[in-house]
């Protein structure tokens, strides 16, 4: 009997396994055709207009442009007849902080993706380079030397396309895994989606926690474990989809998963912990007085490499995959687009992987550093 | 690095680290806490439904070896019984044997006393008979001999001529 419970459970799992990888491909495919029917509505306005060169500038700069946030939840735009901008996608909320009036909320549509400033309490603000400013009715932007603007900042609270997606992905994590959880109390076996996220989860407590935290203390950090592994690598793979999400290459957001990674580390140092830092047992003292920096240092770049490693990655890889689709409407020729596609295909394939890997090395090398903060040093 | 840092939003470092520690916080609660205790203790109920089957094997075989151990006593008395109701036997055969060897041993000496006495009586009686008869054969030769006086007188004459040479 539970052999055969087992066959079916792995044949669910491989079946789930299946239907997920085909979903995969069905978004690659959805996104490289949206980005050819970009390519015919941009077409024929392109070649009237501009050059080459603009074409290349106008790539850089919609890759630009896709690496930002942007306070309006866009999926795409295009020009119609009239040469008009078109923009689909629904307005977020935008909430300041100014200094004079206190707390501002108003519709991002306000801005009317950045073209005019918007009005609020008396004052105007206006979106450049992704980031409002306070400006005059005019939404005039001064400039200094360096082409940077002048303008007084609020500060900026409002809900952008990444906090809206992050608050997705939050909702979605908790309904799926709070129902996972729920599934348990009627039967030992998990059901549905569970049957694939459990090997997960096993993994991630068996071949990350436990060695590299220990036995006895990986249960306090499993949750942060966990809960970081599925994140990330969830918000990497929308990533990957045709709706333009690209949270992780924020630095804003990796630095605050480092951070949490650096103070749960700093948090649940043991004296051992602290001792091998400030004072290394077992080498000369004046050793001890150079290693004392180092080591302190070093308990500030660990959580600094996550940042940047993930970061980097995320964002390397948005621009390669964006570049390479780009070459399409630089081709435009029978052997650049059929080449640009397998390109991109190929590099989304690889893309996918980095997606995992990186959820994957983030919560390694969290679990890595959470050990090294409680282990026990018997040998002394 | 200058980029990196223009780039930087504290809005969304604000949202980022509000909504994740929200969410850590809430799927602890919701949703690890329960999927890793419902893990662990179906883990734990696998390996102690393992060490109850290895417990009930090792019980079985234990079983088994006392079953034998059992059957191997049984056996063995069985046998010592059988051993000890031969000799019995043969015991009592042997000394069914001697009692009637005995006995027929008696058996014969008496009868051969009783014939020893039967025998010698017959003898004896024969010998009475034999002596009568003889005695009368004598009287009747001696009569039908001695009738004429000649024949007395010859015959005193014999039996004297014979004592004389003696």
């Amino acid at each position: 009997m539970q052999r055969f419970l087992r066959h079916d459970y792995y044949y669910h799992m491989r079946r789930e396994f299946l239907i997920q990888k085909i979903t995969f491909i069905l978004l690659l495919v959805s996104f490289v055709s949206f980005a050819q029917h970009h390519d015919a509505d941009h077409g024929a306005a392109a070649v009237e207009t501009s050059s080459e060169t603009s074409l290349k500038e106008e790539i850089k700069e919609f890759i630009g442009h896709h690496l930002l946030d942007s306070y309006d939840f866009s999926l795409f735009s295009y020009e119609d007849e009239h040469g008009k901008d078109v923009h689909v996608g629904a307005p977020l909320p935008v909430i300041l902080w100014d200094s004079e009036t206190g707390l501002n909320v108003f519709s991002s549509s306000n801005f009317h993706h950045g073209e005019t400033p918007a009005e609020s309490k008396g004052n105007f603000y206006k979106v450049y380079h992704s980031k409002i400013y306070k400006t005059d009715a005019a939404g005039t932007i001064h400039l200094d030397d360096h082409h940077h603007a002048t303008n007084e900042k609020p500060l900026d609270f409002s809900i952008t396309k990444n906090v809206a997606v992050i608050f997705l992905v939050s909702l979605l994590m908790f309904f799926i895994f709070s129902r996972m959880a729920k599934s348990y109390k009627t039967s030992a076996l998990p059901t549905g989606f569970g049957r694939l996220l459990e090997p997960i989860i096993l993994y991630i407590r068996d071949d990350i926690a436990i060695p590299n935290i220990g036995k006895k203390k990986y249960k306090k950090y499993m949750s942060y474990l966990l809960t970081v592994f599925f994140f990330v690598w969830i918000i990497n793979l929308l990533g990957l989809t045709p709706l333009g999400v690209n949270v992780t290459n924020n630095i804003a957001v990796t630095l605050a998963l480092s951070l949490m990674t650096y103070f749960i580390t700093t948090f649940s140092g043991n004296k051992d912990y602290w001792k091998h830092i400030f004072w290394m047992p077992g080498v000369p003292t004046p050793m001890k007085i150079i290693l004392a920096p180092i080591e302190l240092l070093g308990t500030i770049i660990k959580p600094f490499s996550l940042m940047i490693r993930l970061y980097a990655n995320i964002t390397a890889g948005h621009i390669v995959l964006m570049s390479i689709i780009g070459l399409m409407f630089i081709f435009k020729n029978w052997i650049g687009s059929p080449l640009s596609f397998g390109l991109a295909f190929a590099l989304s394939l690889l893309e996918l992987l980095v997606a995992a890997l990186q959820a994957y090395i983030f919560t390694m090398l969290s679990a890595l550093y959470f050990g090294s903060a409680v282990e026990e040093h018997d040998h002394h | 690095m200058d980029k990196l840092i223009e780039q930087f939003s504290l809005g969304l470092f604000f949202w980022q680290s509000l909504l994740f520690i929200g969410l850590v916080l809430l799927l602890k609660k919701f949703a690890w806490k329960p999927i890793l205790d419902a893990v662990n203790e179906r883990e734990e109920g696998i390996q102690n439904a393992l060490d109850s089957a290895e417990e009930a094997k090792k019980e079985m075989q234990s079983l088994n070896a006392d079953n034998e151990r059992i059957l191997k006593e049984a056996r063995a008395e069985r046998d010592s019984l059988l051993k000890d109701a031969r000799e019995v036997k043969d015991k009592l055969i042997s000394d069914a044997k001697e009692d009637a060897q005995e006995q027929a041993k008696t058996i014969i000496e008496n009868a051969k006393a009783a014939i020893e006495v039967e025998k010698k009586a017959a003898i004896s009686e024969l010998k009475t008979q034999v002596a009568g008869l003889s005695i009368e054969i004598a009287e009747k030769v001696v009569k039908s001999e001695l009738a004429s006086k000649d024949d007395q007188l010859a015959l005193v004459d014999k039996i004297l001529g014979d004592v004389t040479l003696k």
